[in-house]
């Protein structure tokens, strides 16, 4: 019953589509001035009933209905409730519809809120959103249905990935998903954009506030999968360069050269096509991710079952999608008249530009690049996070540099510049990282350089903090996210240089001593809970030289459904440091391998990501209120 | 002109591009080291299973072929390849190395006595650390190489017919 | 007073390279730099399967017998092939992978000190 529902919700969708589609070519043909009502009310039914049908899945879901293959093979009666609902959108299928909902409502709104601008732009931005809307509901209903069923009903599902039953990661689709399928939207307004040449500080206008949401949210996403990352895996790291991850960092890098590429058009007019096709690129970028992702081409300890013909699709998808850009390009191009100062803010808004397409090339590069040797070589080669720290490191730490300057260039010219305070400035940085490495320990040439900027960029941002404070100005979103940017690498590199990991095998009962840390394996005990057994252990960690004394309880956990063991670390996380221990069994043997890592600040690499996001929604608001 | 050059020279990097994903996606993923055959093994000292003796390459210098074998009575699908070790025994240009992999003697020996024992050398690998000289990465897994101990060809997995067959065609060429 | 002013600066810089050091071989780092050819994308350091525990040993044995890091990492290759290293070797196939990310930054340098030229030529 449910899967017929959902059914008819779909291909109605794909009807309404096709029907708004024709509407607007309908209504590009008349001389009306504004757009008709009704294509405003098929817009809502469009989004209204692909809600519902996203519903439907989820009360499959609630009330296991194991006829729904996706259901069955996705979810488990005993699984808790909020996981039941959050393994709607945990698996391929499921996620695909969230994609659709995103494409529809980010359509409806886009119209409702763009009423000040061109109509054909707007009409034709519509057709474009449609199409892709069309795209993936064919692909929906006819490749990777969530709704087909199985016969006859198993009496169980095949349960979850204990794995994915974790809050973060519950979250973590929604939040990317706004953010990078939310920039189809953008996608759309740029070929409207280039049919209809409606282009300047009016596009950029009609644009930025969807570009701000949909980084903002992405900026949230990555974060939230980091944060999944350090406690669920257990291996208290939080970015590992997996093809998985960086696909979500691609198009970040695009949308964060966007934003900036934004303000240059909407204030001085200049950028446009350049605009244009960071506009395209986040969301083929998306696509492209998406494709990484769902082929099964790339190895990663996150890939969703393989199923080539979901690859086959999805790569003629993006292949239309990236040849109708080029050729509209090609086509639109003029050469324009660029009259840069050196000397501006415009120029250094560019070098961000430059910047984070070097580093796109780079992630880029590197996650694709085992895929081309293994076709044109037939050999095939890791990596992995040693590549990606080796290429970028370097280069961030003139990018930082670069960063604390280019936010109090003025427009069009610099009259002058601060020297002297920005001199002061990088002595300050360099003798406070003198003293922090100095008094801990030593560390490698490019840590130091890194701090360095980190510090100065934080630095700069705070007397900018001040600058404005002073003379009152209430637009702090800027300076919040470059600050936080700051912080977000100086603690990174602080975290990395001040970690301790130690692997050792204790027996119940044993101590192990090093440095100035003491771990004691204090108990053992076997527990049930609802769906898995857990062999939990309890460490004491004591450090006399700073009077402490924790104990943590990492277990090992051994779910029926389906048949997993994984590892929970316990981590006890505090303001300074989080301590970190996991427990496995060694084989044939009393004794269990221990993994205890320290970690200093850890909750201030989350909260710096935290406010980066939030100088992005502080800004967002500020629009709105204007503009609304 | 030039504007057409520089347009045509981006769309076939992008159809290139397009290409090889698109290759790709009939590719396995699965990575196995078969492709790493003609290399030498070199110099290598096994302790011998029950004999307080030394297993080295001069041992199998003078056979034409030799299969090395690893395996242990934990692995299941190690039961599955070992009819085909007990015939490749017979064979006469042939003898098979038995490495034992992070076993218990006792529970070798059951294995043994009960499946069989097709290994003219027996030895034993308990920590695992030798495996690692051979390439191995897992069991049960078997080497072919000559008598210069250069490897013709690596099997992943139990030892199939197929792999059986074209074992005995070299061996009896 | 500018020529003092650069000279304390550099040295301040320089003290910091006393922060510097070069490390004996850590045998963590290099099990992070490792694959654990068993699992879906993770590293010896981080897997608790038969295969990384093996290279553990084998690689702590290596450490103990004065091997360098690139000599481990050439081992390992020879006997599992380049896939086994996360970080690709500089040869004939890899160079383009690690020259072309900085080629990019040199041309994108190239371009926006273009963009200057013609301005400053007015």
């Amino acid at each position: 019953m449910l899967s017929n529902i959902g059914n008819t919700l779909l291909f109605l969708n794909i009807l309404l589509g096709i029907f708004i589609i024709y509407l607007s070519f309908q209504n590009l043909k008349n001389n009306k001035v504004s757009i008709s009502k009704n294509i405003y009310h098929i817009c809502l039914f469009q989004s209204t009933f692909i809600i519902i049908c996203f519903l439907t899945l989820v009360i499959a879901f609630i009330i296991s209905d194991f006829s729904i293959i996706t259901v069955y093979q996705n979810s488990h009666s005993l699984k808790p409730f909020f996981y039941k609902i959050s393994g709607t959108w945990g698996n391929h299928e499921g996620s695909l519809l969230l994609w659709v909902i995103i494409l529809t409502v980010f359509s409806f709104l886009f119209l409702l809120y763009s009423k000040n601008h061109s109509k054909n732009y707007r009409i034709y931005s519509l057709i474009v959103q449609n199409i892709l809307i069309l795209g993936f509901l064919f692909f929906l209903l006819f490749n990777s249905n969530p709704f087909s069923v199985i016969l006859p009903t198993p009496k169980e599902g095949l349960g979850l990935n204990p794995i994915l039953q974790d809050p973060a990661l519950a979250i973590h689709p929604p939040l990317l998903y706004i953010g990078f399928v939310g920039s189809s939207i953008y996608f759309s307004a740029a070929i409207a954009s280039l049919l209809t040449n409606y282009s300047g500080k009016l596009f950029a206008q009609s644009i930025k506030n969807w570009v701000l949401i949909s980084w903002s949210f992405q900026t949230l996403g990555i974060l939230a999968g980091s944060i999944w990352a350090y406690y669920e895996l257990g291996w208290g790291g939080f970015w590992f360069w997996d093809p998985v991850e960086n696909a979500s960092l691609l198009p970040w890098f695009a949308m964060t050269a966007l934003l900036h590429s934004l303000i240059v058009l909407e204030k001085r007019n200049l950028l446009y096509f350049w605009v244009i096709i960071l506009c395209l690129l986040t969301f083929i970028l998306s696509v492209t991710g998406t494709f990484l992702v769902r082929s099964g081409i790339l190895n990663s300890v996150h890939t969703f079952a393989n199923d080539p013909s979901r690859g086959l699709y999805i790569l003629v998808f993006l292949s239309l999608m990236i040849f109708a850009s080029v050729l509209l390009i090609f086509n639109k191009f003029r050469n324009s008249n660029y009259n840069l100062n050196s000397n501006s803010k415009e120029t250094f808004i560019l070098i961000n530009n430059w910047f984070m397409i070097f580093y796109l090339i780079t992630v880029l590069l590197g996650t694709v690049y085992p895929i081309f040797t293994e076709v044109l070589t037939n050999h095939k080669v890791s990596v992995g996070p040693p590549f990606y720290n080796t290429v970028i490191i370097p280069i961030a730490v003139l990018f930082l540099l670069f960063m604390s300057v280019g936010p109090q260039m003025k427009w069009i010219k610099n009259k002058f510049y601060n020297l002297n305070l920005l001199f002061k400035i990088l002595v300050a940085s360099i003798l406070i990282n003198f003293s922090i490495i100095y008094f801990f320990q030593s560390y490698s040439l490019i840590s130091n350089f890194i701090i360095i900027s980190a510090i100065f960029l934080v630095i700069s941002s705070l007397a900018d903090l001040y600058k404005l404070f002073k003379k009152q100005k209430m637009d702090y979103s800027r300076v919040i996210s470059h600050l936080a940017f700051g912080f977000l690498v100086l603690f990174i590199g602080l975290n990395h240089n001040f970690s301790l990991e130690k692997d050792f095998n204790l027996k119940l009962g044993e101590r192990k001593k090093f440095e100035d840390y003491s771990v004691e394996f204090k108990d053992l005990r076997l527990e049930d809970f609802k769906n898995y057994k857990a062999v939990i252990g309890e460490f004491k960690i004591n450090n006399f030289q700073k009077n402490l004394d924790k104990s943590l309880y990492p277990e090992i956990r051994i779910y029926e459904n389906p048949s997993t063991i994984t590892y929970e670390a316990s981590i006890r996380s505090g303001l300074l440091k989080d301590y970190y221990i996991t427990m496995s069994n060694v084989d044939r043997s009393d004794y269990y391998n221990i993994k205890f890592q320290k970690k200093p600040f850890m909750m201030w690499i989350w909260v710096s990501v935290i406010f980066i996001s939030l100088g992005g929604f502080l800004r967002l608001f500020k629009n709105a209120k204007k503009d609304y | 002109m030039q504007k057409k050059i520089i347009k045509l020279f981006i769309l076939s990097f992008i159809l290139f591009i397009i290409g090889v994903l698109f290759i790709s996606l009939n590719k396995n993923s699965i990575y196995d080291t078969k492709g790493l055959v003609g290399k030498k093994i070199t110099k290598f000292g096994l302790d011998h299973f029950s004999e307080n003796k030394m297993i080295t390459a001069e041992d199998l210098n003078k056979n034409n072929f030799t299969l090395i074998n690893f395996w242990a009575s934990w692995c299941g699908p190690c039961r599955d390849e070992h009819s085909f070790l007990l015939k490749l025994n017979k064979e006469k240009n042939i003898q098979l190395l038995g490495i034992n992999f992070k076993d218990k003697k006792n529970n070798a020996l059951e294995f043994l006595n009960d499946l069989g024992n097709p290994y003219d050398h027996l030895a034993r690998d308990e920590l695992g650390k030798h495996s690692v000289n051979f390439g191995i990465y897992g069991i049960p897994e078997s080497i072919l190489v000559n008598r210069d101990l250069i490897i013709i060809k690596k099997f992943i997995g139990p030892i199939s017919r197929n792999d059986y067959d074209y074992i005995k065609n070299i061996v009896r060429e | 007073m500018m020529r003092i002013k650069i000279i304390i600066f550099f040295t301040i810089l320089n003290l910091n390279i006393v922060n510097a050091e070069i490390f004996s071989v850590d045998a963590n780092e290099i099990f992070k730099n490792l694959r654990c050819l068993i699992c879906q994308g993770q590293s010896v350091a981080d897997s608790n399967s038969e295969f990384a525990k093996t290279i553990k040993l084998v690689v702590r044995d290596q450490i103990k017998d004065g091997k360098s890091e690139k000599e481990i990492y050439d081992f390992l290759i020879e006997k599992y092939g380049e896939w086994i290293v996360y970080k690709p070797p500089f040869n004939r196939v890899n160079f383009v992978l690690w020259l072309f990310p900085y080629l990019v930054f040199v041309t994108g340098g190239v371009i926006i000190f273009l963009l200057f030229k013609k301005e400053n030529n007015h």
